[in-house]
């Protein structure tokens, strides 16, 4: 009976993200009439993959209580560091998307043996490696942009993962994987060990480890997750853009981790779901490519996705607070 | 005993799908302590949360010095002079008491605190109320039967009129017990109007002048304590006589195989050269007071603390036990005395609860087989006897006693044969409490291998086999059931071991 109702809240969480999302677009479709385009729908899509990629990752150590802040830049680093590869060495593109995803895969590991096991606060310890993998970044790269393959070189397959183009119509395909992926992960949290270790360890930690769960691996394996997910929005990215320049990245976390909890993922630890994460992002997204479109300019766009976030979270809040009363 | 002072009529307060207070009366008098009685969940709780505007009734009117008033949080409530000593204190350890007593209303020297003249005030409350602590001691030093102390001064301090204690003597030794219940008759001396909820019932009977008892969210009646026996008091909680005799002989057979041994365990100043066995089928009893090292003991046992040395030998096997995930291979299962905090994920359903320390077993590949995840809580559910409408509960909602036996049943999907029940009916109601008893028995006669910690002697008594008693991390003497008088374990409990 309880869990029927909880289990209705959450969705009821995803289902008012959700419908914030239609309420966006129908918004923005009435008050520009150049937002009424399908490149808009491009735009936004090729905005939202590497979001997308990186919140469903940082969902994972959200939910444990942690974050993890060196997914932006270790974004762009893993990119860096694939791009170089292909560039200059040659590389075959599915060679150096293998690289990135280990490189993105193995600094997730650091993070979590940092945090899970050498017991560094999630937040000092994310924000050392994200320094590192901005530095490793323009090493790697030699401080100059570097771009994979584009339309026409050899190796350029891997963009049309991402939008695959017919006869001279452009098809935002990467939307089916990333929602895949969301599903695929969204399983994971409920259904798999990961998952529930990860709820228990955000929920409570000196219960999991009394019930001798070895929760030193679980919190490493939900930095690894993130750090998967960095490397896959760092494919996701470098698709997606022309060039790649060293020294950014920093921030791009910040959308990520904006979108999960807009998406219900507690602040706090212990609760959030993935498909809440993916609708989250959205509300991310259509706020970024669509407040240009009504002439609010970059600057605003950051203080109204402020303001969102704060909106969201105050919501939680509230709700929590409601339910105590 | 005065006139009234507080009068809280005809309360009703409903949560979503609970009625938890069915308009429930109460009151408090000048000079009297009153106690306030009921099973986990009979709403005493909810009854003091609505008083302090932590929870808003939903109709009934709360009179406070001839007044209808509303309190809106706990503040409000301060101000006017009514005032919940929690069971959990609410202290700041990194301060002063001194700080600890005026937070919020720090004395001011110009910009900065007067730590001196807040050192001063402290130092008159504190002469005022006959207690020893000095005022610029750090809180978390201090013993939590000290820490409590101070919690009153600071509830004194605000000019309170009326004290409620929710369950105070927990987590008290029984000469901080005594130096409470002092505290208290000069409190009713000076006539304040004093709440004061306890499970133990023979300290309704030493302190309180009369007892109303609750259940289920609805007012039984009230008594005059000096009046009743305990059995009247509990016949209201409980609707039927629980109290039983203590153990008389051991259930172990003699022959029974060591399960458990224990040689030379060392683990900081709390736990030093302990040496024990345990029997196949056998309660074994540690008694001993508050920071005897019990805890310690079963905490370095499991793993959940580092052992300096010592060996310890299951089934015979000499077992390396470094954290509790070797303790649970071993097969050894521990509930803690804080069930909140380290048992239990009250978030989450029973069923996610039972299996959580064995959760390899419900796999199918890398996914969770839920339908069996279910049918095994649903199963243990059934022979513990859970109060619950269905494992997919969440545990939040569930009372105490029922907490207990979802931790019970995690140990026992784990299948551990040696589980260590530290504290296993603290916070737990007299109904329930009996059940847990009858539970562990159960578990005993089928073979599981029990080590008791309790600090209540009655259920030290009732419960062992056989008792280790414990002082100031020492083993200092072990008992048979048959030969155990409450006198031998106290001389043990309190021996001089320096």
């Amino acid at each position: 009976m309880e869990k029927k109702k909880t289990a209705a809240k959450k969705s009821k969480q995803e289902l008012i993200v959700f419908l914030v999302v239609v309420a966006l677009l129908i918004f923005f479709c009435a008050a520009s009439p150049s937002f009424r385009q399908y490149t808009t729908i491009l735009t936004i899509m090729d905005y939202s993959y590497y979001i997308v990629l990186m919140a469903i990752g940082v969902s994972f150590p959200l939910i444990t209580g942690g974050v993890d802040l060196s997914i932006g830049t270790g974004l762009v680093c893993y990119s860096l560091a694939g791009g170089y590869l292909i560039m200059h060495h040659g590389w075959p593109t599915g060679a150096a998307m293998l690289v990135t995803i280990l490189f993105g895969t193995a600094i997730g590991v650091l993070n979590g043996v940092l945090i899970g096991v050498m017991d560094l606060p999630p937040f000092l310890a994310t924000l050392c490696t994200c320094m590192i993998t901005r530095g490793l970044g323009s090493i790697c790269s030699k401080n100059t942009g570097i771009s994979w393959p584009t339309a026409g070189q050899p190796g350029c397959w891997f963009r049309s993962i991402f939008k695959l183009d017919v006869g001279g119509t452009k098809i935002p395909l990467g939307f089916i994987w990333v929602l895949l992926l969301a599903i695929l992960m969204h399983y994971v949290l409920r259904h798999t060990k990961v998952g529930r270790y990860t709820i228990s360890i955000g929920s409570n930690k000196e219960a999991a480890i009394l019930s001798g769960i070895n929760v030193k691996f679980y919190h490493i394996m939900a930095y690894t997750v993130s750090g998967l997910f960095a490397a896959l929005a760092s494919i996701a990215y470098s698709a997606v853009f022309k060039t790649v320049l060293p020294g950014t990245g920093a921030g791009f976390e910040l959308e990520a981790i904006g979108g999960a909890i807009i998406g219900g993922v507690s602040a706090t630890g212990g609760a959030g779901s993935i498909i809440g994460t993916f609708i989250g992002v959205f509300v991310i997204c259509l706020l970024k490519t669509g407040l240009p479109f009504i002439g609010l300019q970059a600057n605003w766009q950051q203080i109204v996705t402020g303001f969102v976030l704060i909106g969201s979270v105050m919501v939680d809040i509230i709700k929590k607070r409601k339910e105590k009363r | 005993m005065g006139e009234v002072i507080l009068e809280m009529k005809d309360i009703d307060k409903t949560f979503p799908g609970v009625h938890a207070l069915d308009h429930v009366s109460f009151d408090v008098r000048r000079g009297e302590v009153h106690a306030l009685m009921g099973e986990n969940g009979a709403g005493k709780s909810t009854l003091m949360k609505v008083l302090t505007g932590i929870y808003t009734k939903d109709s009934g009117t709360i009179t406070y010095e001839g007044k209808e008033v509303e309190f809106h949080n706990a503040r409000e409530a301060q101000a006017a002079g009514v005032v919940i000593v929690h069971q959990e204190l609410n202290m700041v350890g990194h301060l002063t008491v001194a700080q600890n007593i005026f937070i919020g209303r720090e004395f001011k020297k110009g910009f900065s605190i007067d730590d001196k003249k807040m050192v001063e005030e402290s130092k008159k409350l504190f002469q005022k109320l006959n207690i020893d602590i000095d005022p610029s001691a750090t809180m978390s030093d201090l013993t939590v039967g000290k820490q409590q102390m101070c919690e009153i001064a600071k509830a004194i301090s605000h000019d309170a009129k009326v004290i409620v204690f929710d369950e105070p003597t927990a987590a008290l030794t029984e000469a901080e017990i005594q130096d409470l219940f002092k505290i208290i008759r000069d409190l009713r001396e000076q006539q304040l109007g004093i709440v004061y909820i306890s499970h133990r019932m023979d300290e309704i009977k030493v302190i309180t002048d009369r007892v109303t008892v609750m259940r289920d969210g609805t007012y039984v009646g009230t008594l005059i304590t000096k009046d009743c026996t305990k059995d009247d008091i509990v016949n209201m909680m409980v609707g039927r006589v629980i109290y039983e005799e203590p153990k008389t002989k051991s259930m172990v057979a003699p022959d029974a195989p060591v399960v458990l041994k224990v040689e030379h365990l060392n683990a900081g100043k709390m736990v030093q050269d302990v040496s024990f066995e345990l029997k196949k089928g056998e309660i074994l009893g540690f008694s001993g007071l508050m920071g005897a090292g019990r805890t310690e003991t079963a905490r370095a046992i499991f793993g959940a603390d580092p052992k300096e040395s010592g060996e310890i030998y299951v089934n015979g096997q000499l077992v390396d036990i470094h954290s509790p995930q070797d303790a649970v291979k071993a097969g050894i299962g521990y509930l803690s005395e804080d069930r909140k905090r380290f048992g239990i994920v009250v978030q989450k359903t029973i069923a996610e609860n039972t299996t959580m320390a064995n959760l390899p077993e419900f796999m199918k590949g890398i996914f969770i087989n839920k339908r069996k995840e279910r049918k095994k809580a649903q199963e243990l559910a059934d022979s513990l006897a859970t109060k619950t409408p269905s494992v997919d509960e969440l545990v939040v909602n569930l009372s105490g006693g029922n907490q207990q036996k979802v931790v019970i049943a995690k140990w026992l999907c784990k299948n551990c044969d040696i589980l260590i029940f530290d504290e296993p009916t603290r916070g737990i109601d007299v109904g329930a409490k009996n059940e847990i008893y009858k539970l562990m028995n159960k578990l005993a006669s089928e073979g599981k291998s029990i080590i008791m910690i309790s600090s209540e002697m009655t259920e030290i008594l009732r419960m062992s086999d056989r008792i280790v008693v414990m002082c100031e991390g020492r083993k200092t003497g072990e008992l048979m059931i048959e030969e155990t008088t409450q006198e031998k374990i106290m001389s043990f409990a309190t021996r001089d071991v320096g």
